[in-house]
C-alpha cells in the first residue's frame, strides 16, 4: 500500500448525497490532482455520518478536523489551505461534538493518552462495528488479501515467528509456534477457534474488540486458517456477552455477502466457514480443552493432555485455538510485517498489551501499551494515582489465575519474562490496584471462593482442594485460624499446582502462594494476634468449618 | 403442570420445533438448551424428556449439561432474576455491603426465589463490566456503581 499522509473522508449518506456530497467528492479529486497530491492523500466516501443540516460533511485526518456544510466552490479553498498548506479552514469547521453516534471517534481519539500505542484496539470505537464498509475502509482485510496473493501458508508462518508474538490468554504461549504445530498436525480437516469466553474476573478487553471491531477477529481467523491449512472456525463467545454474540454474527452475514467468507475466497482455493457460538456461563470454558468440549455439547471438562488440540482438537481433529486479543494483533502484525511488530515492546515480549486498570485509583479504564511498562506508570499516568490519597499495597493481575502483587515489584516491567523471573504472573491483564484497606487474606479468600464455584470438578486437587483451601481461610478470618494452617495452606498451594489436571486447578493455588510469600506477617497477625491490620475481617471467634 | 410457551404451543412442540429448526447434531445441545431456558425461564424434565427422543442423547447427558452451566437452570426460578457479581473487582469496590443490602431487603439467600415468584437472587462471577463496580444485574439490566443505599429503590423498579 502507498503511504499516505492524509485521508479525506465526504459523507455520503442519503441526505448527503441529495444535498450534493458527490460533486464535493468530485471537486475534491479535482482539486487534489491539481496540486499534485493524489499519490499522498486519499478521498473516500463513508457511509451514515448523519448530521442532518450541516451535510455534506468533509473529515480530514489525522487531524480529525471536521468541515460542514461544505459545497463544490469551498473545495479550492479547502483543498489549498489545510491540505496544501497545512491550516485548519477555521471559518468552515464545526465541532466534533455536535456530531453523535458514529463520530465519537473524534473525542475517543482525542482522549489518547500519552505512550498509548493502539494496535488491538485501533479500530475499537473509531469504526462503525456494524458496517463492514467502514472495517474494510481501515485497512480491513488487506492483511487477508495479501497473504492470499502474496504469501505462502509457510512464509505467512514464519511473519508470525519472527515477530515474537505471544499468546494474549495469559500463558504467553509462542503464537508461530502453535500455528506450525497445527500447520504440521497430519489429517485434512483442521478447525480455528477463537477462545472469547473471557472470564477472568476485571478483564473485558475482549468484549470490546468484539463488539468494537468483529471484522477484525474474522479477518484474523481467515489469516490462521490460511495458514494451518483449517477450512471452518468457531468464535467460542461467553454467553453472557449477548451484544459481542449479535455483532460477531452481523460480522459473518456481511462478509459472507461480500464474499469474504466462503467458497474460493479471492477466487484462489481457500474456503472459509465461520460459526458464532455462545457459552452458557462456566469459567472453565475458557481453558481450550474445556472448550472444546463445550462446542462439541458436552459439559466444559478439560480433557488430559496431550494430546494437545493442535494435534487433536475439536472431534479429534487438529485444532488452533487462540485468544482474542493474540487474533487482534494479527491482520496490522501481516500489514506491516513483523519487523515493525517487533519493534514494539520489550525484546522478550514484543507487541502491546491491554490492560484492564480497576480497583481504588482515581481513573479506571482500558489502555493498550507497549509490553514493559511498570505496575507504577500504570498506576501515576493513566490510573492518575491511588483514590483519596490512599497508598498502593498490592495489584492483583490477570483475573483470578493471574499473581497478587506487593507493592516491592510495582517497578518490575509487565512482560512475560520479567514477571516469571520475579515469581508472578501477567495473566489476562487485569490490574485490580489496592489500596491499604484492602485485606491480603480476605482478597484470597474472594478468590478462592471463586475457583471453589468454578472448578469443574473432574479432579480431586481442584475439587477438594479449593474448597478446602476456602474454609481454611474463612477460618482465618474469623480468628479462629492455627498456626498448622500455614502449613496446610502451603500444601494446597504446592498441591493444587503440581496434581491438577487443567490450567484452572494449576494457578488456583497462586493466591495463597502469593499471599504466604509477600503477606505472610499480615495473615500471621490473624492467626497469632488474632487481628485484622486492614481491619476487613469479621474476626468474630466463631469458627466457621471445622476441619480435620 | 403444562407450560405455554410461544404460539400456544406445548413444550414438546416447542422443543420439537427447535430442533427440526437448528439439526439434531449433538454441537447443537447447548444452543437448543439457551432457548428452551429463554422460553421457559427453565428446563424442565418434560423439555429435557422431547429433547432425548429427538436428539437421541440420554437424559442423563443433557441433565449434566443443563447443570453444569450457570445460566441453564432446571429448577423455576422467579419473573425476576437478580445476579451479583461477586469477583474480587466488586468485592473490592464495595460489593460485600451491596450483597448484604440485597440479601436483606429480599429476605433471600443465594439461589432462592422468593415465596411469591417474584424474585431470584443469584450470585455471578465477573460479568465484564468491571469499570463499574459493584454491579447487579436484574434481568437483562446492568446497574453499576451500585450503593447499599440505593438497593431498595433499584427494586421498585420491577413488578
Amino acid at each position: 500500500m502507498k503511504a499516505i499522509r492524509s485521508m479525506v473522508l465526504v459523507s455520503g449518506d442519503q441526505v448527503s448525497l441529495n444535498h450534493g456530497a458527490l460533486d464535493v467528492f468530485n471537486a475534491l479529486q479535482q482539486q487534489l490532482t491539481a496540486f499534485g497530491l493524489e499519490e499522498e492523500i486519499t478521498v473516500s466516501m463513508v457511509n451514515d455520518v448523519n448530521k442532518p443540516g450541516l451535510d455534506p460533511l468533509v473529515l480530514v485526518y489525522p487531524d480529525a478536523v471536521i468541515y460542514g456544510s461544505v459545497t463544490p466552490e469551498d473545495v479550492p479553498h479547502i483543498v489549498e489551505e489545510h491540505l496544501y498548506k497545512g491550516r485548519v479552514v477555521a471559518e468552515k469547521q464545526i465541532s466534533p461534538y455536535d456530531l453523535t453516534g458514529r463520530i465519537a471517534w473524534l473525542s475517543a481519539r482525542k482522549g489518547t493518552l500519552p505512550a498509548e500505542h493502539r494496535i488491538v484496539l485501533k479500530n475499537v470505537g473509531l469504526i462503525d462495528p456494524e458496517n463492514i464498509d467502514d472495517y474494510i475502509l481501515h485497512e480491513g482485510y488487506e492483511g487477508l488479501g495479501k497473504i492470499l496473493r502474496e504469501m505462502t501458508p509457510e512464509e505467512t508462518i514464519n511473519q508470525i515467528k519472527a515477530s515474537g508474538l505471544r499468546g494474549r490468554g495469559g500463558a504467553g504461549f509462542p503464537t508461530g509456534l502453535k500455528w506450525q504445530f497445527v500447520a504440521g498436525a497430519k489429517g485434512d480437516k483442521k478447525y480455528v477457534i477463537c477462545n472469547a469466553d473471557e472470564s477472568e474476573p476485571g478483564t473485558f478487553k475482549d468484549r470490546l474488540v468484539l463488539e468494537g471491531d468483529p471484522h477484525a477477529i474474522i479477518e484474523a481467523m481467515m489469516i490462521a486458517a490460511y495458514s494451518v491449512g483449517a477450512d471452518e472456525g468457531f468464535v467460542y463467545i461467553r454467553g453472557e456477552y449477548q451484544l459481542a454474540i449479535n455483532r460477531m454474527k452481523k460480522a459473518v452475514e456481511q462478509a459472507e455477502a461480500y464474499g469474504l467468507l466462503g467458497e474460493n475466497i479471492f477466487g484462489t482455493d481457500f474456503s472459509f466457514k465461520l460459526h458464532i457460538h455462545a457459552g452458557a456461563g462456566a469459567y472453565i470454558c475458557g481453558e481450550e480443552t474445556a472448550l472444546i468440549e463445550s462446542i462439541e455439547g458436552n459439559r466444559g471438562e478439560p480433557r488430559p493432555r496431550p494430546p494437545y488440540p493442535t494435534t487433536s482438537g475439536l472431534w479429534k481433529k487438529p485444532t488452533l485455538v487462540n485468544n482474542v486479543e493474540t487474533l487482534a494483533n494479527i491482520p496490522a502484525l501481516i500489514r506491516n510485517g513483523a519487523a515493525w511488530y517487533k519493534a514494539i515492546g520489550t525484546p522478550s515480549s514484543p507487541g502491546t498489551k491491554v490492560y484492564t486498570i480497576l480497583g481504588n485509583v482515581n481513573v479506571t479504564g482500558l489502555i493498550e501499551v507497549p509490553m514493559g511498562i511498570t505496575l507504577r506508570e500504570v498506576i501515576s499516568i493513566y490510573a492518575k494515582g491511588m483514590k483519596d490519597g490512599h497508598n498502593f499495597k498490592l495489584a492483583q493481575t490477570g483475573g483470578s489465575s493471574g499473581s497478587i502483587i506487593p507493592a516491592s515489584l510495582q517497578d518490575t516491567p509487565m512482560d512475560f519474562d520479567s514477571f516469571s523471573k520475579a515469581g508472578v504472573s501477567l495473566g489476562s491483564g487485569a490490574l485490580l490496584i489496592c489500596n491499604e484497606e484492602v485485606c491480603a487474606v480476605d482478597l484470597a479468600k474472594v478468590l478462592l471462593n471463586f475457583f471453589r464455584f468454578e472448578s469443574c470438578g473432574k479432579c480431586n486437587p481442584c475439587r477438594i482442594g479449593n474448597r478446602r483451601s476456602y474454609e481454611i481461610l474463612c477460618n482465618i478470618t474469623e480468628g479462629v485460624g492455627t498456626e498448622q494452617d500455614l502449613k496446610d495452606l502451603q500444601m494446597m498451594a504446592d498441591q493444587l499446582y503440581q496434581l491438577s489436571n487443567c490450567g484452572l486447578g494449576q494457578t488456583a493455588g497462586s493466591p495463597l502462594r502469593d499471599i504466604l510469600a509477600h503477606f505472610r506477617a499480615e495473615v500471621e497477625a490473624h492467626i497469632k494476634l488474632k487481628v485484622c491490620p486492614a481491619g476487613v475481617c469479621p474476626m468474630s471467634g466463631h469458627r466457621a468449618f471445622e476441619i480435620d | 403442570m403444562p407450560v405455554e410457551v410461544k404460539g400456544g404451543q406445548d413444550v414438546r412442540s416447542f422443543v420439537r420445533t427447535l430442533v427440526k429448526e437448528q439439526g439434531s447434531e449433538k454441537a447443537e445441545l447447548i444452543p437448543i438448551l439457551h432457548e428452551i431456558n429463554r422460553e421457559l425461564g427453565y428446563i424442565s424434565d418434560e423439555a429435557i424428556q422431547e429433547l432425548s427422543d429427538r436428539m437421541h442423547i440420554p437424559t442423563s447427558h443433557i441433565f449434566s449439561v443443563a447443570t453444569f452451566y450457570r445460566m441453564l437452570s432446571t429448577e423455576p426460578r422467579g419473573r425476576h432474576v437478580i445476579q451479583f457479581c461477586e469477583s474480587a473487582p466488586c468485592h473490592v469496590a464495595g460489593g460485600r455491603q451491596v450483597w448484604q443490602s440485597l440479601q436483606k431487603e429480599l429476605g433471600l439467600e443465594n439461589g432462592e426465589t422468593s415465596a411469591d415468584e417474584k424474585w431470584t437472587l443469584i450470585t455471578t462471577s465477573c460479568l465484564g463490566v468491571c469499570g463499574i463496580g459493584p454491579v447487579v444485574i436484574i434481568d437483562h439490566d446492568i446497574y453499576g456503581n451500585v450503593t447499599p443505599e440505593q438497593v431498595p429503590e433499584l427494586l421498585k423498579n420491577y413488578d
